[in-house]
């Protein structure tokens, strides 16, 4: 099961699929540079830390614009 | 919200998991347990689940537990504690999410299942919904949570505990485990069909209370036993907790047996080739003409001694 491993630092590309922002259930966007799963709706980024998104509202970057 | 409504506290609750992580593998038994129970009853189904979730998944046990049967291709796995989605990253593409507010794209998944994670939700109602959404149609929930009847004994020695030793001032407070009887409703209204609501009782020895209080504590459970308060309770009212509960739960070894109450629920999201109860008056043939007997409009005495003409056995069609 579940053997493809995700690039080193990557996300895998199966959670990419089916994630959506928690709050708006909207689509996010990858920013595959800073690591960050956006959500232009809810105004936050949501951080991927080793390869695991957080998609917890509370540990969410706001974004600046 | 008030307390009664959100009697969990969630940041306390991801802090228990968050502190359990790292000591997982030693507490991990009773997860362990009810994931191959789940796996065992999800291979009484014969069906195909190419994409399943595990909800709430500690280490993964849930994960690992159903991968490759009923032809589950992907797992993927969820925590609210982050450091629990790490160790669950090992075994199944990993995430951290909040029950609560879950992260997944509408008839996503062929199937969500759960593992003793379901009892730290505030609005189960609304949890079922979200999962209800993310299924596809005619996908399964299937989950496992702990029951009012888990640790009833070592919850009462607590309370007469916390009384005798002089800290009864806030009363007995205890975490509100689901009800039986709430649960089919509460699948039903969150629009689940075929819903079905069981449970078994897990017995599990320990050496002493303390050791069971531990146990607790490093599945990150101890919330369990001390909901609504801010610290865990004292030290003396955890021995004389100990005491009372020796007294009445140890076997003749001296160890004390602790019951564990897992609840069992099972939905399908509607789909038009599920069984369903057909249209009221789409009957094809009559009731009476099934049972062998007479047609009586409604309000109608059925009392054969001032009503002779429907005493017995109808000759003729009603």
């Amino acid at each position: 099961m579940n053997d493809r491993k995700p690039a080193k630092g990557g996300v895998d590309p199966r959670l990419l699929e089916i994630l959506v922002c928690p709050i708006t259930k909207g689509p996010l966007d990858y920013d595959a540079e800073r690591q960050e799963l956006i959500s232009r709706q809810a105004g936050l980024a949501y951080p991927i830390r080793d390869g695991i998104p957080i998609m917890l509202p509370d540990e969410a970057r706001p974004l600046e614009d | 919200m008030s307390e009664l409504e959100r009697p969990f506290d969630r940041a306390v609750v991801r802090r228990h998991r968050e502190r359990a992580a790292a000591g997982w593998p030693r507490h991990d038994f009773l997860v362990r347990e009810v994931a191959d129970r789940l796996a065992d009853r999800l291979g009484d189904i014969r069906r195909a689940f190419p994409l399943a979730l595990d909800l709430g998944c500690h280490g993964g046990e849930l994960a690992q537990a159903i991968a490759g049967r009923n032809g589950i291709e992907t797992v993927v796995a969820c925590d609210l504690a982050q450091a629990m989605a790490r160790r669950a990253a090992l075994v199944a593409p990993a995430l951290a999410a909040d029950e609560e507010a879950l992260p997944f794209a509408a008839g996503g998944f062929d199937l969500v299942a759960s593992a003793l994670s379901l009892h730290w939700v505030n609005d189960l109602p609304g949890t079922l919904l979200q999962v209800r959404r993310m299924l596809r149609p005619d996908g399964l929930f299937l989950a496992a949570l702990l029951g009012g009847e888990t640790l009833a004994g070592l919850r009462a020695a607590l309370v007469q505990a916390d009384t005798e030793t002089g800290g009864g001032a806030i009363g007995p407070r205890v975490s509100p485990f689901a009800d039986l009887r709430d649960c089919g409703g509460l699948l039903q209204r969150a629009g689940f069909a075929l819903p079905v609501v069981d449970s078994d009782l897990i017995e599990v020895t320990y050496p002493d209370a303390l050791a069971l209080m531990r146990e607790l504590r490093g599945m990150g459970e101890s919330g369990a036993l001390t909901a609504g308060r801010k610290s865990f309770t004292r030290r003396e009212t955890l021995l004389r907790a100990a005491e009372l509960y020796a007294e009445h739960f140890a076997g003749p070894d001296g160890r004390v047996a602790a019951t564990f109450q897992v609840v069992y629920l099972t939905g399908w999201a509607p789909h038009a080739s599920q069984q369903k109860p057909l249209r009221p008056g789409s009957a094809a043939q009559r009731l009476a003409e099934a049972l062998g007997t007479a047609e009586r409009p409604a309000g109608d005495k059925a009392d054969p001694g001032t009503d002779p003409g429907h005493r017995g056995r109808s000759p003729g069609k009603a």
